[in-house]
């Protein structure tokens, strides 16, 4: 596998080996991008499907037309499918992780380029596959995003035959291209580092996307063979997940909430990276107990390892496991705690400008905090009883997923954007973006949990078809008046984002007078990113030091007494 | 003021399953309120321009135990919360989901896409014989008594969830899953199947009709004609 | 900038050599990780499985367990020949280095060619992915196997090839023989595991 180091150094010349099989970090960074926040439109109209037939079951979906239970679950199963493995993460690991390593240890470009490359255009393939999945006779994958045996197993439960296998390759081809981009991140940020740049001065963004990195290389395994297993069941006759032939359904359950659990971390870890790197910066002070974070990053990775089975309190397994994984559970609001504190403790006594960015890092920990705690209702496996599979659960997981993925993808979006495209995005479309974004997300998914705390199933067609619940339906109504409101939140996005490109006005190198290693080259970055390797002096926050007239000092610039040695 | 979040509650160990919420509730209720309110204080308190123009911001970087006991001590604290969150809940799931205690009724739930099948042993008290009974989707038991019931799944994994009762148990198939549950309170609780089992998921309904002694045998009567009298004494026994 | 590098503080810098350790040796010892684990969960399964299923014993006295002993030691003998080539390779013996890569190649032919006589036997006396759980976990097991096997020697060849025309004895190739090898011999530890649980237990 050629390296960076061995590459010949100038841009490539042809429109195809620039743009299209580009080698290069920072544009297979923007392809990842573009096709997360094409996916993201995939996954915001399924949303869309879903709130308009929970809150008017009865009348035809606009733009679509009237649809059944077996479609309601497909459209709930690709939005999952979607949301989590082509929306967050090719937008947390794959656009970030790509742009920001490299950039950020001071490296010309990853580790293995044409992995890198190879990456993209796996993950891209996958959602090839997926899309095409949707259109298939049999219609695409409906037994949910957990895909649960036998119901994934046995085509005659769904009626779905080769949506369901198309998933399985799509989720398979998935999985391969973030191995590959995983192993492309740690080896960059292990052997790219530039002179001075020791682990103990890497931005965090930088140590959560690489935690991100080890636990979804450790957790995948198991899933991979468990989807081998289940495309064996439905091609080759065999029986791992299918009773009346031997099997087991509840491996499948097993094998997929051990990757199922470390993989919401995967998720969540780069969001708050990206938070953390807009906070110090808005705040105009240094992050508060950065090796604290670290540590307690790194133990949240760990402790990831061991609490799969609280998505199973209630599944038929060994009920005396049940206590053990609840206490693994909840010690896990220990490490996260001490994140989210640090975290307002950053905040605290800052001399703060609410930019869009900031303002985006700070709603998404606002919001995550609801998530958070709302999971410790779950863990405690007695509670989970009465919670597990209702839609207290749905809005849990969206409080903790939409916040690291747009929450904290937006503020990474529109803090790097000018670094990425060389030119700022509009702040007053970017603060109505926020505000739409922020308000809406709440009405959305705070009845939701009221909806579950009331004992409604999730993944129901029909709120209304369980008299006990009949006098809820409101509840939905307000989410889905909620979720068209926050769509149209998007819309200004979408006009910044596309015409900032051609509009903006052109950034300078450092427009936020931040300190790390990206905002030390060019806006945008040079191919091969830097004219000098920068030699990195000190820490990545240094902040309003006392005694500076600067309220930063950028990484590069040297102690007073190397700058004497260099002098004479 | 959130009392009515939760539908009511009537199983006897459903009272163990809502004081182990509410404890979490106001727990992480307060903590909640907490962090919430120092960061909107924070952001409030110290925008750029509303300290007095030309204040830097403080430089703490948490680095020193002196800075750092300002987020340990809460979370040393939170630590112990957690602990006491554990002890409330493994009690509680070892009565419920632990040892099932001696039963006076045993039924049989099978469920399939997309109904709930009751099978009593009819009044000779065993399973497989001629005076079997099945009702399709309604579940009379009587009230006061310990219930068990043995759970399989003839096709996919469904879940048997009554929110009234605070019992949900996973029905998967190939295994044989018992769970027990006891209502004192008569009336008509919803079945409402928690584990997506397929296009019918969302209308797998089923009731459970908790019914008082005389209720109860009443039923027996029109279900068991015959033999009624050796049966009614069965149940009353206990 | 570039001044800063010949400070003191800072020993003089190439590229890509943060921590020492050559980039593919790091990068091959994650992809070996996740690959451990991708068997670990099927071999962890499968034993759980057995224990839990009361073996199977009837199933599994029909595997040919003098095959699968004979293709252990074609897989131990084809990891010999591999860290033989490699240290031919390392002193410098070029020619011989090439020969012991070969000869790797072709036990992995060797070990591909047994294998496939075994399933062709197994499949004529009935025995399919679908005859019961063992025979499930056994095909997926030894096939997924046998695809790495196949990767393997895909891998050694085009070393072989390199090795004849001598473009891989140059400085940054040369220790692509050290990776292949790294991989050959996880291949090898993997079918470690796989006989005795899949032909003696
Ligand atoms: C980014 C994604 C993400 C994150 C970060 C989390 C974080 C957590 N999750 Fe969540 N979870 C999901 C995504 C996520 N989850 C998804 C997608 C599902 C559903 C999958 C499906 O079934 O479809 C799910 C489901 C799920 C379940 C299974 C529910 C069920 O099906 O029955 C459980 C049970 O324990 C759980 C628990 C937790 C816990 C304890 C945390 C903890 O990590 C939270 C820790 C954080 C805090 C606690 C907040 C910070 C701390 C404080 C503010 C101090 C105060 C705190 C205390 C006093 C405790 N989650
Ligand atoms: C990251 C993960 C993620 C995200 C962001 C979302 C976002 C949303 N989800 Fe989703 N959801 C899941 C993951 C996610 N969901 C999962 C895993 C499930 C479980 C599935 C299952 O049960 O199997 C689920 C299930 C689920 C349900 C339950 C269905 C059921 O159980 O019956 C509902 C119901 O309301 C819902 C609603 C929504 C809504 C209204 C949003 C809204 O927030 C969506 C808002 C949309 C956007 C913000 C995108 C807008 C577009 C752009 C920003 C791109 C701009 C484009 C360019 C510039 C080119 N979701
Ligand atoms: Cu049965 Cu859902
Ligand atoms: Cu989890």
């Amino acid at each position: 596998m050629e390296t960076a180091a061995e590459q010949h150094h100038e841009a490539p010349a042809g429109f195809v080996r620039r743009y299209i099989f580009s080698t290069d970090h920072k544009v297979i960074a923007k392809q990842y991008m573009i096709l997360s926040l094409t996916m993201a439109l995939i996954g915001g109209f399924t949303a869309y499907l879903i709130r308009w037939q929970l809150a008017w079951p009865e009348t035809d979906i606009p733009g679509w037309g009237p649809i059944g239970p077996d479609n309601y679950n497909a459209i709930i199963t690709m939005h999952g499918t979607v949301m989590v493995f082509f929306v967050a993460m090719p937008f947390l690991l794959g656009a970030f992780g790509n742009y920001l390593i490299p950039l950020m240890i001071g490296a010309r470009d990853m580790a293995f380029p044409r992995l890198n490359m190879m990456s993209f255009w796996t993950v891209f393939t996958a959602s090839v596959v997926l899309t095409i999945s949707m259109f298939v006779p049999g219609g695409p994958a409906a037994a949910g995003w957990t895909g649960y045996a036998p119901l994934s197993d046995n085509p005659i439960y769904t009626g779905v035959t080769w949506g369901q296998n198309l998933w399985i390759l799509a989720l398979a081809l998935e999985f391969g291209s973030f191995l590959m981009g995983g192993i492309n991140f740690l080896t960059t940020a292990l052997n790219m580092r530039a002179p001075g740049m020791t682990l103990w001065r890497l931005p965090l963004v930088v140590w959560m996307e690489l935690t991100a990195a080890v636990v979804f290389l450790l957790s995948v395994g198991p899933l991979i063979a468990g989807a081998l297993m289940l495309l064996a069941d439905r091609t080759l006759g065999t029986g791992f997940f299918r009773p009346d032939r031997g099997g087991d359904p509840l491996l499948w359950e097993h094998l997929f909430w051990f990757f199922g659990h470390p993989e919401v971390y995967v998720v969540a870890l780069p969001g708050f990276g990206i938070m953390l790197e807009v906070m110090p910066v808005f705040a105009r002070k240094p992050i508060f107990g950065y090796r604290t974070m670290v540590w307690s990053t790194i133990a949240a990775g760990l402790l990831s390892f061991i609490v799969w089975a609280h998505h199973m309190f209630v599944s038929g397994m060994d009920p005396r496991l049940a206590t053990p994984f609840s206490v693994t559970t909840i010690l896990i609001s220990v490490p996260f705690a001490l994140l989210v504190f640090s975290m307002i403790a950053t905040v605290w006594g800052g001399s703060i400008t609410l930019t869009t960015p900031m303002l985006f890092a700070l709603g998404g920990l606002a919001t995550f905090i609801i998530g958070g705690v709302t999971g410790i209702f779950l863990g405690s496996a007695t509670t989970d009883i009465f919670l597990h599979g209702t839609y207290f659960v749905v809005a849990h997981f969206h409080y903790t997923l939409f916040p690291v993925t747009f929450f904290g993808g937006f503020a990474g979006l529109y803090y790097w954007y000018p670094k990425m495209f060389g030119r700022m995005m509009n702040e007053t479309l970017g603060k109505i973006h926020f505000w739409f974004t922020f308000v809406f997300f709440n009405a959305i998914f705070i009845p939701l949990f009221a909806v579950g705390t009331h004992g409604s199933p999730r993944r129901i067609y029909e709120l209304s078809s369980y008299t006990y619940l009949q006098p809820f339906q409101y509840l939905h109504v307000i989410a889905t008046y909620a979720t068209i409101g926050l769509f149209i939140g998007q819309l200004p996005f979408i006009v910044n984002f596309i015409g900032s490109m051609v509009r903006g006005k052109r950034a300078a190198d450092n427009p936020w007078d931040a300190n790390t290693l990206e905002w030390a080259t060019t806006s945008p970055p040079p191919h091969e990113n830097f004219e000098h390797i920068p030699v990195v002096y000190r820490d990545p926050y240094e902040y309003s030091v006392p005694g500076e007239n600067e309220d930063w000092i950028p990484q590069t610039r040297p102690e007073p007494q190397i700058v004497y040695a260099a002098a004479d | 003021m959130f009392s009515n979040l939760l539908p009511p509650n009537v199983s006897t160990f459903g009272g163990d399953v809502d004081h182990t919420f509410w404890m979490i509730f106001w727990i992480v209720g307060f903590w909640f309120v907490l962090a919430e309110g120092v960061l909107i204080y924070s952001i409030v308190r110290y925008r750029k321009g509303s300290t007095g123009a030309g204040t830097r911001a403080m430089f703490l970087r948490g680095d020193t135990p002196r800075q750092l006991a300002w987020i340990f001590i809460p979370v040393a604290i939170i630590l112990f919360l957690d602990l006491a969150i554990d002890r409330a809940g493994a009690s509680a799931w070892e009565r419920i989901k632990g040892e099932i205690p001696p039963s006076d009724v045993t039924i049989k739930v099978t469920a399939k896409q997309f109904n709930w099948n009751f099978t009593y042993p009819g009044p000779d008290g065993k399973f497989g014989t001629a005076d079997d009974i099945t009702a399709e989707n309604d579940l009379h038991v009587p009230a006061g008594k310990v219930v068990k019931f043995e759970l399989q799944s003839e096709d996919v994994i469904h879940s048997f969830f009554v929110p009234e009762l605070r019992l949900k148990q996973d029905v998967v198939p190939g295994r044989k899953i018992s769970g027990w549950f006891q209502s004192d309170i008569p009336g008509t609780y919803e079945i409402a199947c928690s584990e997506l089992c397929g296009f019918g998921h969302y209308s797998m309904h089923g009731t459970v009709i908790v019914q008082n002694a005389k209720d109860y045998s009443a039923w027996l009567h029109d279900t068991w004609p015959t033999k009624f009298a050796a049966n009614s004494a069965s149940v009353k026994a206990n | 900038m570039s001044v800063g590098i010949e400070t003191a503080s800072h020993k003089a810098y190439t590229e890509g050599e943060t921590t020492g350790i050559p980039m593919g040796k790091i990068g091959i010892w994650w992809f070996l990780a996740s690959e451990v684990m991708v068997f670990g969960g099927l071999i962890g399964a499968y034993v759980l499985f057995r224990i839990a299923n009361g073996g199977w014993a009837d199933q599994a006295e029909h595997v040919n367990w003098r095959l699968g002993a004979i293709n252990t030691l074609v897989l131990v003998t084809s990891s010999l020949t591999m860290i033989l080539a490699l240290s031919a390779g390392r002193s410098g013996r070029h020619q011989r280095a090439a020969n012991f890569l070969l000869a790797t190649v072709l036990l992995g032919l060797t070990f591909l060619g047994i294998k496939g006589v075994e399933y062709s036997r197994e499949i004529a006396e009935g025995f399919t992915p679908a005859s019961g759980m063992f025979w499930s976990f056994y095909f997926l097991m030894t096939g997924l196997h046998g695809i790495h096997v196949i990767g393997g020697i895909v891998f050694n060849a085009t070393l072989y090839i390199a090795a004849v025309r001598g473009t891989l004895w140059s400085e940054h190739h040369e220790d692509r023989l050290e990776f292949a090898g790294l991989y050959w011999h996880f291949v090898d530890v993997v079918w470690i595991f796989l006989f005795p649980l899949l032909y003696l237990a």
